[in-house]
């Protein structure tokens, strides 16, 4: 485990700023606020902030939020950005129907 | 499930060059892209392109685009369109969505170059609709003919922030400002002046603090921010407008190779998660490359090179070709890649702060910061000389890999010499015809041909202009200097518009003597 993701690490009080009503993922209408709170809440990954917040599960995948989110992450914790594990990329890359995922197209 | 000696993701300037290098030597090569049409973004760009010969330079990106495609379809690669590469899985299996289904296709090579994808940053009313990222404004006016707004703010100055500008101003918009939050100009200086001299003003240090609007954007606020990125309070400046444009860098596309279990590393030079691969390209998974902005973000000359490297060595993987051809191919390709790596912008110097050119010129300090070089400044450079008759002036002023105004000059009045990023000299002793093709070739729009004993009391500049509708000859307006400020009263006298110009019209103006090294730009009155 590395030292970023050590809870027991103080990373101080909540507190509210002025734009923690912004948005960040449109997809899924979550606040810089909900991201902040949530680090505060214990959610020091970006894999633990996307289940608990479904932020970047949306239609654009994290395509235009999952780099401002870290940011947001990284300077709530106190680390540079590039010191926070990404987010695991799964299939489908691209959002999908289900009825496409499950449709496999038969050999000729 | 089907098989190709080859699969290639992405039809951009980097897959189509691996396919074709590929499709070469042999190979059996499929090409999936998602989008409806090929080329990636190469059909979006309407400038001409920096670079030699051989990086194809002074053709516009969207022909570029189309020998690619032309060649690649000769030589017998399949190119799928509309087919989304949605998996990448072990043993180089692929899931593609195309047709409403799922299809699967096994390689015995696969080549990602799947690009990049634009960065966005978060401002009060961000959301609004009017807010657009550079590659949307780009997309509607290159591709669809649709103008993006009337009155546009610019925020980012790197060369896609300065490129989409002054397509916004060639599409007819009137584009406001440029604000960038870095203290400097990101992008080529070139790029920057032909933007200011149509009287775009540029604020560096200065980022969004607000864009207004209830259900549009109706205006936004700018202000200055200090060296930690802080709004300093006091500065804000308000422009109405109905769009913004963001043009804040690009982060590569790297998830599939990221879920096939290529090693990756985020490097903020690259420009975030990136495979971590060899020279040729290969990433840690063996036949498994990688070509293009997915690797790290650079210009599409460069991709083009990488993908060509990577479809060699491709082909070498699976026993096409030998290592020796590997080799041979590679160092001339490493060459030529070398070659584009170097100068102020190069990878190794990005947010450095460059003060002196190689030749030991004085970086223009104006420049960098309000887009163009000041009077004072300018004769400072090889490429800017006074004498009498006709003789082009380039106004060439950082080192950049880009030399095509050498071969375009057919007295040989132009020097760079043998390292592609040295400033232009004139040649004293090459005599200038006043035939145009510098000015014609030159993809920064740098270079005028001056003639300060044209009349008595008048001289003659002829500049490169790509705007419509042409001024008429004998029209009367005014001549702009570099800041895009009044200089002087001036008279159209030629308009020439040939097609070795390839649309870029030289445009001959009439001044009053004394503007000779001022009046850069003709608006009409």
């Amino acid at each position: 485990m590395n030292s970023v993701n050590d809870r027991n690490r103080d990373i101080g009080e909540y507190i509210p700023a002025p734009d923690d009503d912004m948005l960040v993922c449109r997809c899924e209408e979550i606040t810089k606020g909900e991201i902040r709170r949530a680090v505060h809440e214990g959610m020091y990954t970006l894999t633990e902030i996307r289940r608990y917040l479904r932020i970047g599960m949306g239609l654009c995948q994290g395509q235009t939020c999952s780099k401002m989110v870290k940011g947001i992450v990284a300077r709530e914790l106190g680390v540079s950005p590039a010191e926070l594990e990404p987010a695991t990329s799964r299939v489908p890359m691209r959002p999908i129907e289900m009825d496409v995922f499950a449709r496999e197209r038969k050999e000729a | 499930m089907k098989r190709y000696d080859l699969i290639i993701v992405g039809a951009g300037p980097s897959g189509l060059s691996a396919a074709i290098e590929a499709a070469k030597r042999g190979l059996q090569v499929v090409v999936f892209d998602e989008n409806e049409r090929p080329g990636g973004q190469l059909f979006k760009q309407i400038h001409k392109f920096f670079g030699s010969k051989e990086h194809k330079a002074k053709i516009r990106g969207f022909n570029i685009g189309k020998q690619l495609l032309e060649e690649a379809t000769e030589l017998g690669v399949e190119v799928r369109l509309n087919a989304t590469v949605i998996g990448m899985y072990m043993e180089k299996e692929i899931t593609v969505k195309r047709e409403g289904e799922i299809e699967h296709y096994k390689g015995d090579a696969i080549i990602v170059a799947t690009g990049a994808a634009e960065n966005m940053v978060n401002f009060k009313g961000w959301t609004l609709p009017g807010v657009i990222g550079a590659g949307a404004a780009q997309t509607m006016m290159n591709m669809h003919g649709i103008k993006p707004g009337e009155k546009v703010l610019m925020l980012g100055t790197g060369n896609v922030g300065l490129v989409v500008s002054f397509q916004l101003l060639q599409c007819g918009c009137e584009v406001v400002a440029l604000a960038d939050a870095a203290p400097r100009i990101g992008g080529y200086g070139v790029h920057a002046a032909k933007v200011s001299r149509t009287g775009v003003p540029f604020y560096l240090s200065h980022t969004i603090k607000e864009v207004e609007g209830t259900d549009h954007v109706t205006g936004v606020t700018i202000a200055e921010v200090d060296s930690k990125f802080q709004f300093i309070a006091g500065t804000e400046k308000h422009f109405d407008v109905d769009t913004v444009c963001v043009a804040v860098g690009l982060s590569p596309m790297s998830q599939l190779l990221k879920m096939a279990g290529c090693k990756m590393e985020d490097n903020p030079k690259r420009g975030g998660q990136v495979p971590i691969v060899d020279e040729y390209g290969e990433t840690s998974i063996p036949g498994v490359f990688v070509a293009g902005d997915v690797s790290g973000i650079e210009e599409a000359s460069s991709a083009m090179i990488e993908g060509r490297i990577a479809g060699v060595a491709a082909s070498e993987y699976l026993g096409y070709i030998d290592e020796k051809e590997l080799t041979e191919e590679f160092e001339k390709n490493e060459a030529t890649l070398d070659g584009l790596r170097q100068g102020m912008f190069a990878p190794k110097n990005r947010r450095k702060l460059i003060e002196k050119t190689e030749e030991g010129c004085e970086i223009s300090t104006n420049l960098l910061k309000y887009g163009f070089v000041a009077d004072n400044e300018i004769e400072r450079y090889p490429g800017v000389t006074r004498k009498a008759g006709i003789h082009p002036v380039m106004e060439c002023t950082q080192n950049i890999p880009c030399n095509p105004c050498q071969d375009a000059c057919p007295k040989g009045c132009i020097k760079i010499g043998e390292k592609i990023t040295s400033l232009p000299a004139v040649d004293e002793t090459a005599q200038c015809i006043g035939c145009g093709m510098c000015v014609a070739s030159c993809s920064g729009q740098a270079i005028f041909l001056v003639d300060e004993t044209y009349e008595d009391e008048y001289a003659s500049i002829t500049l490169p202009y790509e705007f419509l509708p042409l001024p008429e000859k004998g029209e009367k307006g005014i001549a702009l200097g570099r800041d895009g400020k009044f200089v002087c009263e001036a008279e159209v006298v030629d308009i020439k518009s040939v097609k070795a110009f390839d649309h870029t019209n030289l445009l001959t103006i009439k001044i009053p003597k004394e503007f000779v090294m001022k009046a850069r730009f003709y608006k009409a009155k």
